[in-house]
C-alpha cells in the first residue's frame, strides 16, 4: 500500500505573528517556518504503518514555494521515501490544493492519504474533506486512531462529546488530530539519508489544475486587544470583585 | 434566495446551531434548517425566524456520516445561495465536503457577516482577523458560534417537511461511539467555564474543579496539556484546535496561556487566571489574576462561594 502525505509549510507555531501595517496580511519575511504540526503527526502515522508492514511506500507532497522543499526533507528524514513539490507562489486555497492532490493521486494511485486536520496558518480545517469529496472516497477526519485491515480503514475520531469510530473502504482519506501519535524527531543519520532521497518538482499547470484563489482578502487586521486587568491579593478579594464589580457570579 | 442551515444532531437544538441560525438571518432570505432525524425536527421548528425545517428521512444520514450527509446537502443545494453549519466537529466534517462537491471554496469559522459574499474570520490562532470576499456563486460556510448571539430556543413555528433522500455513496459505515454523558452545561453554551491545565497533575486532581463548577453551574474545560496527559477527555479541550468558548466568566486554573489556548477563550467577557507563576502569559489577558497554588486556592474559593 502506498501512502500519500501532504505537508504544508507554515509559520512555526511558536512565532507570535504580526499583522502587516498596510493590512494586506501577516508578516512572513524573516519568520521561522516549519512543517504544519498536524502534518508531522500525519507523517509519523504513515511511517508507523510502514514499520508495521501495512504500507510499502510513503510519498510526501507539498504545495508551495521552492522553500517548501525543506518541509519535504523533514518528512523524508522522518521516514518518507520520496517527495513531490508542487511549486506555486502565493496563496493556494484548500480547494486548489485538493485539486492538485487529486491530479497526483491519479498518477500515483495511493490507497491512503494521511494529512493534517488543520493548517495552523489559515485554520481552515478543510483540505482533507475536500479531497475526499473530489475523489468520492470516505473520510476519517480528526483521527485519534487508525487501523488498516481487510481493505478498510477503521478510524477513531475526536468529535464533540467524545469519540466515534467509522469504517472506510480503501482508498480513503484520514486527517490527523493531535492525539493520533507523538511525532518522532529525525535522527542525524536519517537527516543525512534524506538528502539522497528524490524530490520531484512540478507546477499546477503540468497537472492541468487552475490554482487561482476564489477568495479575495479585502483586509487583515489585528483583532481587538484585551487589556491586562488587575492582580488580586486573595481569594476573598477575587470573589468580591466577581460579585460586585464584574457582577458575573 | 433562501439559506440552509445544517443542524447538529440532538433533540434539543445546540447553542452552536442557534448561533448558525443567527448568522443565517444576517444573510437575508428565508432560513431553512435541515435536521438529520425525525426526533430532532420539533425543537428546530420552534426556532424563531426559521421558515421551514427539512427532515432527512433516516438511513445513512441518521448517524451523521459525512459522505451521505454531504450528498444530501448537495442534492438540496440548487434551492439555496448559502449553505451553513455550526463550526462543531460535525459541521467541520461535512461542510468542506459539500463545498468541494459544488466546486466552491469553503469559508470556515465565519466570525462576522459583512454582506452576502463578504465574511470575517480569524487566522493564525486568532492573531489576525481577515475580511474575505468570495467569487463563488454559492457560499458554503461554517459559523464560529462564539461570534454570534444564538437565536432563542423557542418562539417560532416553522413548517416541517421531509427532504427527498439522496444516494449514499456507500464508502463509509458507522462502527460505534463512546460519548461522554454530559452532567454539566455544554462548553460552548455555558455562561461560566472553569478550565484546568497541566498544573492539575492527575485525573483525580482534575476532579477538584467539580466543586467550583457545581457552585457556579459551570462547564469544565481543559488545556491541551491536560487532555494529552489524560486528565480530561478530548472534547473538553479549549483552543485553536479544540472548542472556542466565549462565556460571561472564564476561569483558568494552572494554565500558562499559550496562544493556541488563548485562541479558544479570549473573547470571554471576564477572564480570571489562577497561576503560581506571576509571569505566566495568561495574566496578560486576565481581568483578574491571582498568583497562587491551585490546590490552595480551590478549597478557599469553594468556601468563599458558599459564604453569601
Ligand atoms: C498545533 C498545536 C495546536 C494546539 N492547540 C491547542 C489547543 O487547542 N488548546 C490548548 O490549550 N493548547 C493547544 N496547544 C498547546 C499549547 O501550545 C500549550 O502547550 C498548552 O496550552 C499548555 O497547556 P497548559 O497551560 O495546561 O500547560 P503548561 O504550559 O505546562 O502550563 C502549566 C501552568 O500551570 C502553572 N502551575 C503549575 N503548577 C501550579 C500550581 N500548583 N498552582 C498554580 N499554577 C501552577 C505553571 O506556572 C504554568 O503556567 C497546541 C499546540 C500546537 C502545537
Ligand atoms: N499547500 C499545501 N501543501 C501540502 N499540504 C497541504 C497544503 N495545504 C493544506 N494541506 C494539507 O491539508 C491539511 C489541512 O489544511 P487546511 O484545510 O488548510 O486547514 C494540512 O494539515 C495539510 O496536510
Amino acid at each position: 500500500m502506498k501512502i500519500l502525505v501532504p505537508v504544508k509549510r507554515v509559520v512555526d507555531y511558536n512565532v507570535k505573528v504580526r499583522v502587516k501595517a498596510d493590512g494586506t496580511g501577516v508578516e512572513t519575511a524573516n519568520v521561522k517556518m516549519s512543517m504544519n504540526p498536524f502534518d508531522e503527526i500525519a507523517v509519523e502515522e504513515a511511517v508507523r504503518l510502514k514499520e508495521k508492514g501495512a504500507a510499502t511506500e510513503i510519498i510526501a507532497v507539498s504545495v508551495g514555494p521552492t522553500a517548501a522543499q525543506e518541509q519535504i526533507r523533514t518528512a523524508l528524514a522522518m521516514g518518507a521515501d520520496r517527495g513531490i513539490l508542487v511549486e506555486v507562489d502565493g496563496v493556494v486555497e484548500p480547494l486548489a490544493v485538493a485539486k492538485i492532490l487529486k491530479a497526483l493521486i491519479a498518477k500515483e494511485s495511493p490507497e491512503l492519504v494521511i494529512m493534517g486536520k488543520q493548517a495552523i496558518d489559515d485554520d481552515m480545517n478543510a483540505t482533507g474533506q475536500m479531497l475526499a469529496a473530489l475523489m468520492g472516497w470516505g473520510q476519517g477526519t480528526f483521527a485519534s486512531k487508525v487501523e488498516i485491515a481487510d481493505g478498510a480503514a477503521k478510524v477513531t475520531r475526536e468529535v464533540d462529546g467524545g469519540l466515534e469510530t467509522v469504517s472506510l473502504k480503501l482508498p480513503a482519506i484520514v486527517t490527523a488530530d493531535l492525539r493520533l501519535n507523538e511525532p518522532r524527531y529525525a535522527s542525524l543519520p536519517n537527516i543525512m539519508k534524506a538528502r539522497k532521497k528524490p524530490i520531484e518538482t512540478v507546477k499546477p499547470a503540468d497537472l492541468g489544475v487552475d490554482a487561482a484563489p476564489r477568495l479575495t482578502v479585502l483586509k487583515v487586521e489585528e483583532p481587538p486587544k484585551r487589556q491586562a486587568g488587575v492582580k488580586v491579593g486573595s481569594v476573598a478579594e477575587l470573589v468580591d470583585k466577581l460579585r460586585n464589580e464584574a457582577k458575573v457570579i | 434566495m433562501a439559506v440552509l442551515v445544517l443542524a447538529d444532531r440532538g433533540e434539543t437544538v445546540s447553542t452552536p446551531t442557534r448561533s448558525a441560525v443567527a448568522a443565517a438571518q444576517q444573510l437575508g432570505g428565508d432560513v431553512h434548517v435541515l435536521v438529520l432525524a425525525q426526533s430532532d425536527a420539533a425543537a428546530a421548528a420552534q426556532l424563531p425566524g426559521v421558515a421551514k425545517v427539512l427532515v432527512a428521512d433516516g438511513g445513512a444520514t441518521a448517524q451523521g456520516l459525512a459522505e451521505p450527509v454531504a450528498a444530501l446537502l448537495v442534492s438540496l443545494a440548487p434551492s439555496y445561495d448559502h449553505l451553513l453549519a455550526p463550526g462543531s466537529a460535525a459541521g467541520k466534517n461535512v461542510m468542506p465536503r459539500v463545498a468541494a462537491l459544488l466546486d466552491v471554496q469553503i469559508i470556515s469559522d465565519v466570525a462576522g457577516v459583512e454582506g452576502p459574499d463578504t465574511f470575517r474570520r480569524f487566522i493564525y490562532a486568532g492573531n489576525a482577523l481577515a475580511t474575505v470576499k468570495t467569487a463563488d456563486a454559492k457560499k458554503v460556510l461554517t459559523v464560529r458560534a462564539a461570534s454570534f448571539d444564538p437565536v432563542a430556543a423557542a418562539g417560532g413555528s416553522a413548517a416541517i417537511e421531509t427532504a427527498a433522500a439522496a444516494e449514499d455513496p456507500g464508502v463509509s459505515s458507522f462502527v460505534g461511539a463512546e460519548l461522554v454523558k454530559l452532567e454539566r452545561p455544554e462548553l460552548t453554551a455555558a455562561r461560566v467555564v472553569i478550565s484546568g491545565g497541566r498544573a492539575m497533575g492527575s485525573s483525580d486532581n482534575f476532579k477538584i474543579l467539580d466543586g467550583i463548577a457545581d457552585r457556579l453551574g459551570a462547564a469544565i474545560g481543559a488545556s491541551r496539556a491536560a487532555v494529552d496527559a489524560g486528565y480530561a477527555p478530548n472534547d473538553m479541550q479549549v483552543g485553536q484546535t479544540g472548542k472556542i468558548v466565549a462565556p460571561e466568566l472564564y476561569m483558568a486554573f494552572g494554565i500558562s496561556g499559550a496562544i493556541q489556548h488563548l485562541a479558544g477563550m479570549k473573547d470571554s467577557k471576564v477572564i480570571v487566571a489562577i497561576n503560581k507563576d506571576e509571569e505566566a502569559p495568561i495574566f496578560q489577558v486576565a481581568d483578574y489574576g491571582l498568583v497562587g497554588d491551585v490546590f490552595k486556592v480551590i478549597p478557599e474559593l469553594e468556601a468563599a462561594l458558599d459564604k453569601k
